[in-house]
């Protein structure tokens, strides 16, 4: 096999429209070669299609896809060096798991193809199967088979288009575990699409996620969690607290003051948009704690406790009625009864915060498909 | 059967959610499924079984209509059957259906596939359409083709009317030179005749084909290009093989009844165009020599009995089947 120049993947400003709906909206992203890269995003975001006009399966109606500077965006999926592990895994009934592997190889006239699928099953781990047909495995093997046949190609970009969606919450642990493995094994660029957040965070070096065709916000998984641009973002990725403030003014030590319900809070400056004054001040549920520990503190009355070993999990309905959830480590600490009044507290710093114009809601339970 | 080892027990270890141990049993009414078989069974007994025996049995009397007829085991019937006109007719049947199915296979697949895939919300009408012809009598659509084919028919008249007899006259010493009309014209020639089978059998070919391809998953034919297959490759590599069952089946559909047809030999041939159908109808109902009709019957059955078990087992479908 001819050595194949590798490089970034670029998109710039694709767009994909599908009569009257515009799945991807003129979206640019960059790749770099080696990285795992999530596209993340609840059903209908534009992810898959994203992933499917990089394997060649639809064709933007504009912009252009490159790998390492050579055009792609018009080439049939057979004439770029891109391989997908698909959903429903897609391997062909009447070849065995070695035929399937070495398929690619052979469409390309690798002479080596056996010796190349039986290293590509041996990395998987299912040398064992090599002569069996695929409806005899069961799910996680097919998995395994459908990245043996895609990785053994030595893509320049692997696309995997939600590949552990079938499997069972257990099984997928494992797998992303292995498929981190393997990455960083083989060195190859891995695109990974999925709803599941915690998927997501788990893998990709780098994650893009989606909404309604559009990217809302790219970076390495503690970016976007510390510090999410949008509420979409916060709501999406793991629990968010927004409460509603206002910036009242500047306080010492590089801090604002701000007021929630009548009640003064002081947040990062750093953390506040330019020239911005009504605000949602987001903190995560683990940021806060039972207790007046912190420099800021709220009142409230604990609604709800359930216990999960590691930690509790508090509902407190503050004064004016809305509910903030707060994860109690179990450390130790004495654990609040539900009924009982608290008082609620953070560090100034450790929230972020958003424009107040965005829907609180935004991707609140936007992956339960 | 591998040892027990290592590989195994990682195998086993896959598989660790399997049910273990043999489920409840529980009273089962042991009637219920010879019950449903047997309406089937007694009709397949009446009217194929005894049949059938009656006809071995008649290919080994001896007699005639007038006197009557005795069981005497009279093998040499066969013999004589072979020897005296089967041979000609035989071969000549089975190059006509062979001919007549490969080209059925050849309008078919892609008709199958554009209903299959191609079609949107018109595929129950081309469904519809496929098997319209069986609205009207077998006998009634062979005699179509004569209006078709016929001297001054809608296929001459067409080509004079549109000025492109000239197509029509390559066409034709296209067929001349593969001998498959003698004359200048169409119609009681091996051409007619092929035509006539090929039309008459093609919803065979199409419905299983059909009824296969529907069910062929199209992300298989993604992911191939996506390995690099060229849409060729995707065909050969991918589609074929997973139609296969398909095509055995509608083949087989249309060969077997193709072989022993004689009403397109008879409507739309000549002379030299006589298949084994043919004889066996004149020997039953003309001749009334009933033994040698019957043996002859046999003799076809048990050559496509071969012919069809050797395909399968050739086109390795058994287990696709």
């Amino acid at each position: 096999m001819a050595a194949s120049e590798s490089g970034d993947l670029t998109i710039t400003a694709v767009t994909k429209q599908f009569d009257a709906f515009r799945a991807v909206d003129n979206i640019t992203l960059t790749i770099p070669q080696g990285s795992f890269f999530a596209l993340l995003g609840p059903s209908g975001c534009g992810k898959t299609t994203t992933l499917r006009m990089v394997a060649g399966l639809d064709h933007p109606t504009a912009g252009t896809i490159t790998i390492a500077d050579r055009d792609i965006t018009r080439l049939k999926p057979y004439q770029r060096n891109v391989n997908t592990v698909f959903q429903s895994y897609a391997l062909f009934p009447h070849l065995d798991i070695l035929e399937n592997v070495a398929f690619g190889l052979r469409r390309r006239g690798d002479k080596d193809w056996k010796k190349k699928s039986e290293d590509a099953l041996a990395l998987v781990e299912l040398s064992q199967v090599a002569r069996k047909k695929p409806t005899q495995l069961s799910g996680g093997m097919q998995q395994r088979v459908a990245l043996a046949r895609a990785l053994v190609n030595r893509p320049d970009v692997l696309l995997l288009d939600e590949p552990l969606g079938a499997l069972d919450l257990k099984l997928r642990r494992q797998m992303q575990i292995e498929l981190k493995r393997i990455q960083s094994e083989v060195g190859l660029t891995f695109v990974h699409v999925t709803h599941d957040q915690e998927e997501a965070m788990t893998m990709a070096d780098s994650i893009a996620v989606m909404n309604a065709g559009h990217i809302e916000q790219l970076g390495d998984p503690a970016t976007l969690y510390e510090n999410p641009a949008s509420t979409f973002v916060a709501n999406f990725l793991g629990q968010s607290n927004l409460l509603e403030a206002r910036i009242t003014g500047p306080a010492e030590g590089g801090l604002m003051h701000a007021t929630t319900h009548g009640i003064d809070v002081l947040v990062s400056a750093a953390r506040v948009p330019e020239g911005l004054t009504d605000v949602w001040i987001g903190v995560r549920p683990e940021k806060l704690r039972l207790g007046p520990g912190g420099r800021n503190a709220l009142q409230g009355n604990v609604t709800d406790a359930s216990f999960t070993g590691v930690s509790t999990q508090y509902l407190v309905r503050l004064p004016w009625g809305f509910e903030v959830m707060v994860v109690q480590q179990n450390d130790g600490s004495t654990r609040a009864q539900v009924g009982e009044n608290v008082t609620v507290s953070w560090d100034p710093g450790q929230e972020f915060i958003l424009d107040q114009s965005q829907d609180e809601d935004a991707g609140m339970g936007a992956d339960d498909d | 059967m591998p040892a027990w080892g290592p590989t195994m027990t990682s195998v086993t270890a896959d598989r660790a959610d399997a049910p273990t141990g043999a489920p409840k049993p529980y009273k089962r009414r042991n009637w219920v499924p010879y019950a449903l078989l047997a309406p089937g069974m007694i009709w397949l007994t009446i009217f194929f079984v005894l049949p059938t025996l009656s006809l071995a049995s008649q290919s080994l009397q001896t007699g005639d209509v007038d006197n009557g007829y005795a069981l005497t085991w009279h093998w040499a019937t066969y013999a004589d059957a072979l020897s005296r006109f089967f041979w000609p007719q035989m071969v000549r049947s089975l190059i006509y259906a062979g001919v007549a199915t490969a080209l059925a296979l050849l309008f078919g697949y892609p008709l199958a596939w554009f209903i299959a895939h191609r079609s949107g919300k018109w595929k129950t009408f081309l469904l519809v359409l496929v098997i319209a012809p069986f609205f009207t009598s077998f006998l009634i659509r062979t005699l179509a083709w004569q209006n078709i084919l016929g001297n001054s028919g809608l296929l001459e008249s067409t080509a004079s009317f549109t000025h492109l007899t000239f197509l029509l006259d390559w066409f034709k010493s296209g067929l001349r030179a593969l001998h498959l009309i003698s004359t200048d014209q169409l119609m009681f020639s091996p051409f007619a005749v092929i035509s006539g089978l090929t039309y008459n059998f093609l919803p065979f070919m199409v419905l299983p084909l059909y009824s296969n391809i529907e069910r062929l998953d199209l992300r298989l034919v993604e992911a191939a290009g996506d390995l690099y297959a060229s849409p060729t490759q995707t065909f050969r590599k991918v589609i074929w093989p997973l139609s296969l069952p398909g095509v055995v089946a509608g083949t087989l559909l249309t060969f077997i009844p193709a072989a022993g047809d004689y009403i397109n030999s008879v409507l739309l041939g000549n002379t030299q165009t006589v298949m084994i159908g043919q004889v066996i109808d004149s020997q039953f109902l003309r001749v009334l020599d009933y033994p040698t009709a019957a043996a002859l019957s046999f003799i076809l059955m048990l050559i496509i009995i071969v012919i069809v078990m050797t395909y399968v087992r050739r086109a390795g479908t058994e287990e696709l089947l």
